[in-house]
């Protein structure tokens, strides 16, 4: 017993072929097909491929972005075994002896000797700790661009809520496999971002200095720093990121992909191309190239050079030091605190140029986190939703992105404050006050005029809908006036053009006592202003009066314009010459001269 | 409507009349420049087979100095004192185009050189003979062949946070900056960590001996020499270049390539 | 197919707005249908569809050439010699090897279905979510068993004591983490504590200030206008890694910059604490604890590369820029009888960055 074949019901070809029953040689020959057979009799992987061979994947560019994270995560994942084989975790004290002259004799951990020996000492080895070192860049940088997609696209409505906060928290834990990793070979860059990281953590309250005393084992440094870390980076961490990232794919999986809205595209269908075989080809081939492309940029580009940073010590310091750029929105906001904001309370220190940032971000992350569940608060959409909005057709929610985005910016720009300086050859103090007003009114002014923007987007496709587009062809009206003729477009783009959701703001009922409580009118209040400002949606018969319109006058057009190329032919003594110009190979028609009775031959010939 | 091709009547001038004229003008007047200013270098050059003599840096110093530093250098408004700078700081700060200084400013930038070698070694011995201080070093101590490993350790603690550990440069407060020193020769590393150039301190052989700095050099040297084992080095500015780097190249490139792999084939 | 009705179904009233939500959804726009299938050159023409599987299959060819490549440079290109030049080339060469080896494998692949692999494209229904309303009571059903014959809904003794139970299982484990940090004994009273351990830096009276790291001692009369000197105690330089070199040195940390005494502003308690113009203070930054070292001798400023928080070293290193709170601990310091400079005593307050208990 079997669920109706899932193509039945429509017009389209089915996806699945003939079944194999009426061959008469098993397909790809007996060994597959003995092979097939035995894994069939012990795990039951028929069911799964009939049901997930064929699946229907919806196609844009858009929608492969995660896919840089996941083909990323993939590298990093093979590039990190290799260096466990070679990378000792120890903090122990020992002496470099190998290739790297300006290192020997230095004193070191051994964590940091493994990681020179890799590099100078093991062929291949400064290799494959570039790729996994572009490789973490490369995955972190393409889940934010994801979570941007779908972000902008309101892909994480209802039903994918929980697979928006699952990915953000795997955004979290990709950051945290950043730090905790580039930590790792204890140099004097990472060792630093340690004492940053213990110094932020000593100024939280109550629980801060002995969390620092029991992370670092004791005194910073301490000896067991490295240690902890590694297991945190090869084990647990990889654990949760890899069981949470299975969980985002199943989900992902049964919920389907959304889809842009076009022609064929619903609600309640996907569109696309089958995973076997065109989908395993363009994700195979994507997850090669993706690999290439970071071992390419491995060979020629030198990442974290820690042979000259040299083992980590308490005194030195590197001017430019930042961390890596995931991390530099936290880095940012400490730099961007104001001087003096600390002081001394019932005898103890409240060290507010550390809780606030650390409260913004922390504040910062929540919000992103639970978006999906504001916004369904706010709107009170409860259906589901599998058609990807163009961002300009929500344009409250791309607009707070687009704050969002500006505040992240400056966090993450002011990181890099002393480079901005020296670069542009301004003072440091400038750039950081400049930053700083950038970080309160950037999101507001970036909020308005995205905004704006996506509104008079809107307005332009509905524009295009119902009058047609420029077509560059102007034409003189007998009256003497000219116009600009709009061609329609076609049935298809059109429809790419309309946005078919349709929305309302709350409308708040009195409760069982009668009464309205405070947080409905907020809600519905939120409601309003989240839906201002919306185009009405585009009903059948206006579109079809619209259409008729358009119709109508390009045929007036080509009427008048007819009768006017007749008139010419009149006065020019040809009245029974054709309308339309004989391409004669030399003078090949355009849009202004639709008419061949004046050519020039004689003059060309002289 | 007709469309007739335009004809050339006789005679006519040309578009190109006026740029021919204006490129004639260029030429000689430039040719002009170039060929008296190699002149005139070739004059110079044929007397300097004798080195300048205190007398000549006198003279370039009153001529060229005289008016910030004051004729005694005892210093004016515009210009500090040079009481015991001594050749070393001279050569360093005319020899690196920072002297003479074009305007005031946080800090007193590398231009292009506008002395001779000799010039220079001559405003260096009128300074050295009227207000001594720090000397040329030996060339022992600009030989590179110093402990590279321990120079390297004294650059970082004594060096990078300002000049960054690769040498690379970094931001001083107000504007300021500590320069990059990838070109910087080894007299000039030396005369700077003697000699404290504006906000640089000032490293005399107490706190830094002469075998430390001799290290140090060979240790900025060796840097010098020798490319990055890894590739480019981006600047060497670390993760902030890297950062940038990566989106720009790295996530523009696999995004462009998403673009044509979703892209309907022709 | 009372299945499927049921599904359906369960689409509309999965559409239907929910109370609150004023929807209008009359006479939407209807959707077209697919569009018309738009043939390839590789469909229209077997030409070039030779010409597209020719080359995928050189692409793929390609790719074993670069992996064969790359096997070839890691044996050409040794780095037992050491040169950064070998270094380099063996990660250039085996590198773009590698690169491409993947690379053709990819744009082949890609190729092949984008060109080759038919294009047509399939419609496939969504069903709802949520489950049909037989597998929900089906779940239901589960559950249901499930409390009646365990009682756990009933028999309330038996959920709060194993609710109890399971909470107070994970505790032990907790508290086995306690061992993450030492605890104190008799041959080290103070390990444990981590607050006196904050207090304290290895300085007490007449400790030498050294050069850092070779612990070389400091004359007075070494110390030049204009200078500044990354200062350990003499002592430090002595431990070992395993005595605890690093832990101290992360305390111990000072900067000494000499300026003409007129310059300096003191409080008449720290009268004494420079010498003839020569002061020291803690490198460690008060904001976040990197080593603050950018001293401009021209403006006594002190940078931290960091975080860019600012010190006036003339005026008690007092904050004027940046994220930090509290001007640097300032070491007292004055000359032995040899003309050493050493300390007078350990620093008045904790050095580097806050923490809750200080005061």
């Amino acid at each position: 017993m079997s669920t109706s074949h899932p193509t039945e019901n429509v017009t389209q070809e089915p996806a699945l072929p003939k079944s194999s029953s009426a061959r008469d040689k098993p397909l790809g020959g007996r060994f597959v097909g003995a092979a097939s057979n035995y894994l069939d009799e012990r795990t039951s992987i028929s069911g799964i491929t009939k049901e997930l061979g064929r699946k229907i994947f919806p196609d844009h560019w858009s929608f492969m972005l995660g896919e840089i994270a996941l083909w990323s995560f993939v590298v990093v994942l093979l590039s990190g075994v290799f260096l466990t084989f070679f990378f000792q975790a120890s903090m122990v004290e020992t002496h470099y002896t190998g290739a790297y002259i300006p290192m020997r004799g230095v004193e070191m951990s051994a964590a940091m000797d493994s990681a020179l020996r890799i590099s100078f000492d093991i062929r291949g080895g400064l290799l494959v700790r570039q790729i996994h070192h572009w490789a973490a860049l490369v995955f972190v940088a393409g889940i934010g661009v994801h979570m941007l997609r779908v972000f902008f696209t309101g892909a994480f409505r209802k039903p994918r809520e929980l697979n928006w906060v699952i990915g953000f928290i795997l955004f979290i834990l990709a950051m945290a496999e950043g730090f905790t990793g580039y930590s790792l070979p204890d140099d004097l860059l990472s060792g630093n971002g340690l004492r940053i990281i213990d110094g932020m953590i000593k100024g939280i309250p109550l629980i801060g200095t002995w969390t620092s005393f029991l992370l670092f084992g004791g005194e910073f440094p301490g000896t067991q720093i490295v240690g902890r870390l590694y297991t945190l980076h090869i084990l647990l961490l990889p654990a949760i990121l890899v069981a949470l990232l299975a969980l985002h794919l199943m989900l992902m999986i049964i919920n389907k992909h959304t889809q842009f809205a076009g022609p064929g595209r619903t609600n309640s269908n996907v569109v696309g191309f089958p995973m076997v075989p065109v989908y395993m080809s363009k994700m195979g081939g994507f997850f090669f190239i993706v690999f290439g492309v970071i071992v390419l940029i491995a060979s020629l580009f030198t990442i974290n050079p820690i042979w000259n940073y040299g083992p980590y010590d308490p005194s030195p310091v590197s001017a430019g030091t930042q961390p890596d750029w995931y991390i530099g929105f936290a880095d940012g906001a400490l730099r961007l605190v104001p001087p003096h904001w600390e002081f001394v309370f019932l005898d103890r220190t409240w060290s507010f140029n550390i809780l606030v940032p650390l409260a913004v971000l922390g504040l910062f992350i929540v919000l992103v986190l639970i978006y999906p569940f504001i916004e369904a608060w706010i709107t009170g959409d409860k259906r589901e939703h599998h058609i990807a909005q163009r961002p300009r057709n929500a344009a409250t929610r791309t607009a707070i992105g687009a704050a969002g985005v500006v505040f992240y910016a400056a966090l993450w720009a002011a990181a890099s404050s002393d480079i901005i300086a020296t670069h542009f050859k301004v003072t440091m103090e400038g750039v950081i006050h400049s930053l700083q007003a950038m970080l309160i009114f950037g999101p507001i002014i970036a909020y308005f005029v995205t905004k704006r923007i996506c509104i008079a987007l809107q307005k332009k496709d509905r524009e295009i809908v119902l009058h047609g587009y420029e077509s560059g062809r102007i034409v003189r009206l007998p009256g003497g006036e000219y116009i600009e003729v709009h061609q329609p477009v076609d049935e298809f783009e059109r429809w790419r053009l309309i946005d078919a959701e349709t929305y309302e703001p709350l409308v708040v009922r009195p409760n069982d006592k009668g009464s309205i409580p405070w947080h409905a009118n907020l809600r519905a209040a939120l409601s309003r202003w989240f839906f201002e400002d919306r185009l009405a949606p585009l009903t059948q018969t206006e579109l079809d009066a619209a259409t008729a319109h358009q119709h109508h006058a390009l045929e007036h057009i080509a009427t008048e314009e007819d009768a006017e190329i007749q008139g010419a032919h009149e006065r020019a003594g040809v009245p029974d010459a054709p309308h339309v110009p004989i391409d004669d190979g030399h003078h090949p028609e355009t849009a202004n001269r639709p008419s061949n009775v004046i050519i020039p031959d004689e003059d060309d010939k002289k | 409507m007709a469309r007739t091709k335009p004809r050339r009547s006789q005679g006519r001038r040309s578009p190109w009349a006026a740029a021919a004229l204006i490129g004639v003008g260029l030429l000689l007047t430039g040719g002009a420049y170039a060929g008296a200013s190699a002149a005139m270098a070739s004059t110079t050059d044929e007397t300097s087979v004798s080195a300048l003599t205190v007398e000549d840096g006198k003279k370039l110093f009153q001529a060229n100095c005289a008016t910030c530093h004051g004729l005694d250098l005892q210093g004016t408004e515009s210009g500090p004192s040079l009481y015991g700078v001594g050749e070393l700081s001279v050569e360093f700060q005319v020899a690196t185009g920072r002297m003479p200084l074009q305007m005031q400013g946080p800090q007193a930038p590398q231009k292009p050189v506008q002395f001779t070698e000799e010039q220079i070694q001559a405003m260096a011995a009128y300074v050295q003979s009227t207000s001594p201080g720090p000397e040329f070093p030996s060339p022992e101590i600009l030989d590179g062949e110093g402990d590279i490993a321990r120079g390297a350790e004294l650059f970082r603690i004594n060096c990078a946070m300002c000049h960054n550990v690769a040498a690379a440069g970094g931001a001083l407060t107000e504007g300021k900056y500590a320069p990059e020193l990838t070109e910087t020769s080894a007299l000039h590393m030396y005369a700077a960590m003697v000699t404290g150039p504006q906000n640089m301190p000032v490293f005399n052989d107490m706190t830094l001996s002469l075998e430390d700095k001799r290290d140090i050099i060979s240790s900025l040297l060796f840097i010098q020499e020798n490319e990055s084992p890894g590739g480019f080095k981006l600047g060497s500015l670390g993760p902030v270049s890297e950062g940038l780097f990566i989106w720009i190249f790295g996530i523009g490139s696999l995004i462009a390539i998403t673009v044509w792999i979703t892209a309907k084939s022709n | 197919m009372a299945n499927e009705d049921d599904a359906l179904e369960h689409e509309r009233a999965s559409w239907k707005p929910s109370p609150g939500l004023a929807v209008a959804v009359s006479d939407p726009v209807r959707t077209p249908d697919l569009p018309p299938h738009r043939e390839r050159m590789t469909d229209k023409d077997p030409a070039a569809m030779k010409r597209a599987v020719r080359t995928v299959y050189t692409l793929f060819y390609l790719s074993v050439a670069g992996s064969i490549w790359a096997v070839a440079a890691y044996m050409l290109f040794p780095i037992e010699s050491g040169s950064i030049v070998d270094i380099r080339n063996n990660n250039l060469f085996v590198g773009l090897g590698i690169a491409l080896a993947l690379l053709a494998i990819g744009i082949g692949a890609i190729h092949w279905s984008k060109a080759v692999m038919p294009d047509k494209e399939f419609i496939e229904p969504r069903h709802a979510t949520r489950g049909r309303d037989a597998t929900r009571e089906g779940a239901v059903a589960v559950f249901e068993a499930a409390n009646e014959e365990s009682g756990f809904g009933r028999r309330a003794m038996i959920r709060n004591s194993l609710i109890a139970a399971l909470a107070a299982s994970v505790v032990p484990g907790i508290t086995l983490f306690r061992g993450l940090a030492p605890e104190s004994s008799p041959e080290n009273p103070h390990a444990g504590d981590p607050v006196y351990l904050l207090s304290h830096t290895m300085w007490k009276e007449g400790s030498r200030l050294a050069h850092d790291p070779e612990g070389t001692p400091i004359r007075a009369a070494d110390v030049t206008l204009g200078s500044a000197v990354h200062v350990i105690p003499a002592e430090l330089a002595e431990l070992s890694h395993e005595e605890g070199y690093l832990e101290e040195k992360a305390k111990a940390i000072v900067l000494l910059m000499r300026m003409p005494p007129e310059d300096l502003i003191e409080t008449p308690e720290r009268a004494d604490w420079s010498y003839d113009g020569i002061i020291a203070y803690s490198k460690v930054c008060t904001h976040v604890g990197c080593p603050v070292a950018l001293y401009e001798q021209q403006t006594h400023h002190l940078l931290c590369p960091c975080h860019q928080s600012q010190f006036d070293v003339a005026d008690g290193a007092k904050v004027i820029f940046g994220p930090a709170a509290r001007p640097l601990p300032q070491l007292p310091i004055t000359v032995d009888d040899e003309g050493y400079l050493i300390a007078r005593s350990d620093f008045e307050e904790p050095v580097g960055p806050s923490f809750w208990e200080r005061h």
